[in-house]
């Protein structure tokens, strides 16, 4: 893959169109001067096509992102019944509801732990595995592509594989550590080890996703620089350290972002892991999250107001999240890159 | 090179691109797609949502082998709260349920109560067709009949003859159902048994005991007029046996339905349990190969009924008149005898109860047990009818919840029951 030097910055200002030069030099304003709503026309054209070239994009978001957020919200201050629909106007007290609810707290902490769990040794191995499929190897494209296969399995076939690796009384795993003298763990019964098994779940599916994206980035990495480092007696771990990091920062920010976005809103895993009948994450909600509290209530209870309620509680947290993580990495990055 | 032209069809083709998407995506909102029912060549396709085992398999071939015009598609999920998930999600959204859906009977009171979402199957030619303190729990309360029973579940103890002989207890059924008249009795047995085997559990769950117990309490969560009054002697007299026998190592402490309850199967996790007609085939196909178990004529505590399930025909569908033609047919004493010979459901039709098919069953894998004589005999002995509410299920879900609190010893049983009164409360 060849990519140019100019990979962030320049490439858009050559773009932009050749506005009075050509016109005079083609055919039809050689007649007779242009008219002047014709002018007009063509400053708007240039103005506005930008915009309704990118306009579908936001009619649709509009229509599947933004209503449903603005319903979300119009549901949250009603009381409203899965089945029965739309009541009377309470107000915050869905909001309060949920807020005082034990449930909600717990599963805040489930979720913000599930999360850290598994997105912080994501992204690290991630990067790691990323920088070591950028060396020459053979069949390069075999290896790179091998380590998309979890990605593409389903989450419930991962669930399943992995529900009988972490089965507490007779699973593979428990078995193992039993032969090495170690007391069976209590996966779905412990709340530490039942967020472990949860993240391993999600990090088999994440980390080869994100290591290609890494990888497309470290390719855009010129290689004269790492030449030139070469030949300033840089090794390759300080090559990685001092240019490779600060370089792939914009991809960095991308992806914490998304997977602080995803990891948050995790359901399928966990809710998959868990055996007990109700499916709230455990007989004490061990691992019970927030998008599963919910279900529990929208779907279980049968009352959207409080699903509703806790869905923007949870908009916030992710915002919050997202924001945190944006100024932190940034910060990160721009320490490294003091070059 | 640019011209005018292809700056105006530019201009023109983005202003149209932008309006068909905006046109095409509010139109997607609008139309309700026809997801099931008839296909071109006037094949109608009935679909028969089902959970756990009801027997339908042969019915559902031999139904399609002899008719053209209708045939059946089985929809079969692992559990009744999977099935039941999928119940209201579908049920809120309007569309997407089969046209016939099964309903666990615990659930029945909530179905009765969602007023206009099933469809009235009375039909006056069904009349006596089935028991009368069945068809009742049918009736919503403008009498309408809103589901056909399947069938019920007499409850018999199953137990491992191999491991009860490992423990010097006596393996002949005749025996065993004389040790086990009461509850007391039940786990006095547990006790002798686990102490001289060890790595093996007297009964495979205690949310499957809570169950069977609870089926023989009056008014187990409400009250007749539907209050919710869980804080009562009789439900806490349960929850004092079923926590108790937690500590003395009777349980397997497994959740009921999980992969390691059923694992246990194989690994001689339990030796006993609580046997309703449908259990039987469950039984058999998660302890396949392994040998020695047996069921005997008996339930501590007297009788007890737990479960059997309704065909219901939810109205969104657009195939109402066959639905409820082949619920009819399926429901019919003929296919019912036909289920309990495949998979042990037991019958709720009056003259299949009567049939020698039924009476004379014994079952292989039960050591050639008499299932159709006991499992009768376990029916005429059910005496108390619990009074289930619209919010039965979801308050026995909060309580299954709460025995695997104490089970998995996240919480003791004190704390635990307290929360189990929380969460009914938060039920609202």
């Amino acid at each position: 893959m060849s990519n140019s030097t100019t990979s962030r910055g320049g490439g858009t200002q050559t773009v932009s169109p050749p506005r009075e030069g050509p016109r005079t030099a083609s055919g039809p304003t050689g007649r007779a001067p242009r008219p002047e709503w014709r002018r007009r026309l063509t400053r708007l054209d240039v103005r506005l096509s930008p915009y309704l070239y990118i306009s579908p994009f936001f009619l649709l978001f509009l229509v599947i992102g933004m209503f449903p957020l603005a319903y979300t919200a119009w549901v949250s201050v009603h009381d409203w019944s899965l089945i029965g629909g739309k009541g009377e106007f309470v107000g915050l007290d869905n909001f309060r509801e949920v807020l005082d609810n034990p449930y909600f707290t717990k599963q805040l902490v489930n979720t913000i732990s599930i999360f850290l769990i598994s997105s912080v040794p994501q992204i690290v191995i991630a990067v790691v595995l990323a920088a070591l499929l950028d060396n020459q190897l053979r069949g390069r494209t075999l290896w790179r592509m091998s380590i998309l296969l979890p990605f593409v399995v389903s989450p419930v076939a991962v669930a399943i594989i992995f529900g009988s690796l972490y089965g507490d009384r007779y699973g593979l795993i428990n078995e193992l550590l039993g032969h090495v003298g170690i007391d069976p763990i209590g996966w779905h019964t412990n709340r530490f080890a039942s967020h472990v098994a949860v993240a391993t779940m999600v990090n088999w599916r994440w980390t080869g996703y994100n290591a290609l994206i890494f990888l497309a980035a470290m390719q855009a990495v010129p290689r004269e620089l790492y030449e030139s480092a070469a030949i300033d007696g840089a090794g390759r771990v300080r090559q990685f350290i001092s240019m490779t990091l600060p370089m792939i920062r914009p991809t960095m920010i991308f992806v914490v972002i998304t997977s602080t976005i995803g990891g948050l809103q995790i359901f399928a895993e966990p809710r998959l892991f868990d055996e007990t009948n109700a499916r709230n994450g455990g007989s004490d909600r061990q691992f019970g999250t927030i998008t599963m509290l919910i279900y529990d209530f929208g779907w279980q209870l049968r009352d959207l107001g409080r699903a509703s309620a806790t869905a923007w509680l949870l908009f916030v947290v992710i915002c919050a999240f997202g924001i945190a993580n944006f100024l932190l990495i940034r910060r990160i990055g721009s320490l490294g890159g003091d070059r | 090179m640019q011209t005018s032209r292809t700056r105006r069809f530019r201009l023109a083709s983005s202003a149209l691109l932008a309006l068909t998407l905006a046109t095409t995506a509010a139109a997607c909102g609008g139309g309700d797609d026809d997801s099931s029912g008839s296909s071109a060549d006037g094949v109608t396709t009935i679909s028969v949502a089902t959970f756990n085992e009801f027997g339908y398999e042969g019915l559902i071939d031999e139904w399609n082998e002899s008719h053209d015009d209708i045939k059946l598609e089985q929809v079969k999920v692992g559990t009744w709260d999977d099935a039941k998930a999928n119940l209201y999600t579908k049920l809120a959204a309007g569309s997407g349920l089969s046209d016939i859906e099964a309903i666990e009977g615990d659930a029945m009171p909530a179905i009765l109560a969602e007023e206009g979402a099933f469809e009235d199957l009375t039909n006056d030619e069904l009349d006596g067709r089935w028991l009368p303190w069945v068809e009742e729990k049918a009736l919503n309360g403008d009498g309408q009949m809103i589901g056909y029973p399947t069938d019920i579940g007499p409850e018999g103890i199953c137990y491992r003859s191999d491991l009860f002989k490992k423990a010097g207890l006596p393996t002949d059924r005749e025996e065993v159902a004389e040790l086990m008249g009461t509850w007391d009795d039940y786990f006095a047995l547990g006790e002798d048994f686990v102490e001289k085997v060890p790595d093996t559990a007297w009964y495979d769950s205690s949310g499957g005991l809570a169950q069977a117990m609870l089926n023989q309490v009056a008014n187990p969560f409400e009250t007749d007029d539907n209050t919710v009054a869980v804080e009562n002697d009789e439900l806490q007299a349960v929850w004092a046996d079923v926590t108790g026998n937690i500590e003395k190592g009777l349980s397997t402490k497994l959740p009921q339905w999980s992969d390691d309850w059923t694992a246990s199967f194989q690994n001689d996790g339990f030796a006993t349990m609580a046997c309703p007609g449908w259990m039987l085939g469950v039984v058999e196909g998660n302890a396949e190969g392994v040998k020695g178990w047996d069921i005997a004529n008996v339930f501590p505590g007297g009788g007890g009924n737990w479960g059997g399930s309704f065909l219901t025909v939810p109205s969104q569908g657009d195939n109402i008149e066959e639905a409820k033609e082949v619920a009819a047919w399926l429901t019919a004493p003929e296919q019912q005898v036909t289920a309990f010979a495949d998979k042990g459901t037991f019958p709720s039709q009056v003259e299949a109860l009567e049939s020698d098919q039924v009476t004379a069953a014994t079952n292989t894998f039960f050591n050639d047990a008499p299932t159709g004589e006991i499992l009768a005999e376990r029916a005429q002995a059910v005496t108390v009818q619990p009074y289930k509410g619209p919010k039965y299920s979801d308050i026995l879900q909060a309580f299954q919840a709460a025995i695997l609190r104490v089970d998995d010893g996240s919480q003791d049983a004190a704390e635990s029951w307290d929360q189990f009164v929380t969460d009914v409360e938060a039920l609202g």
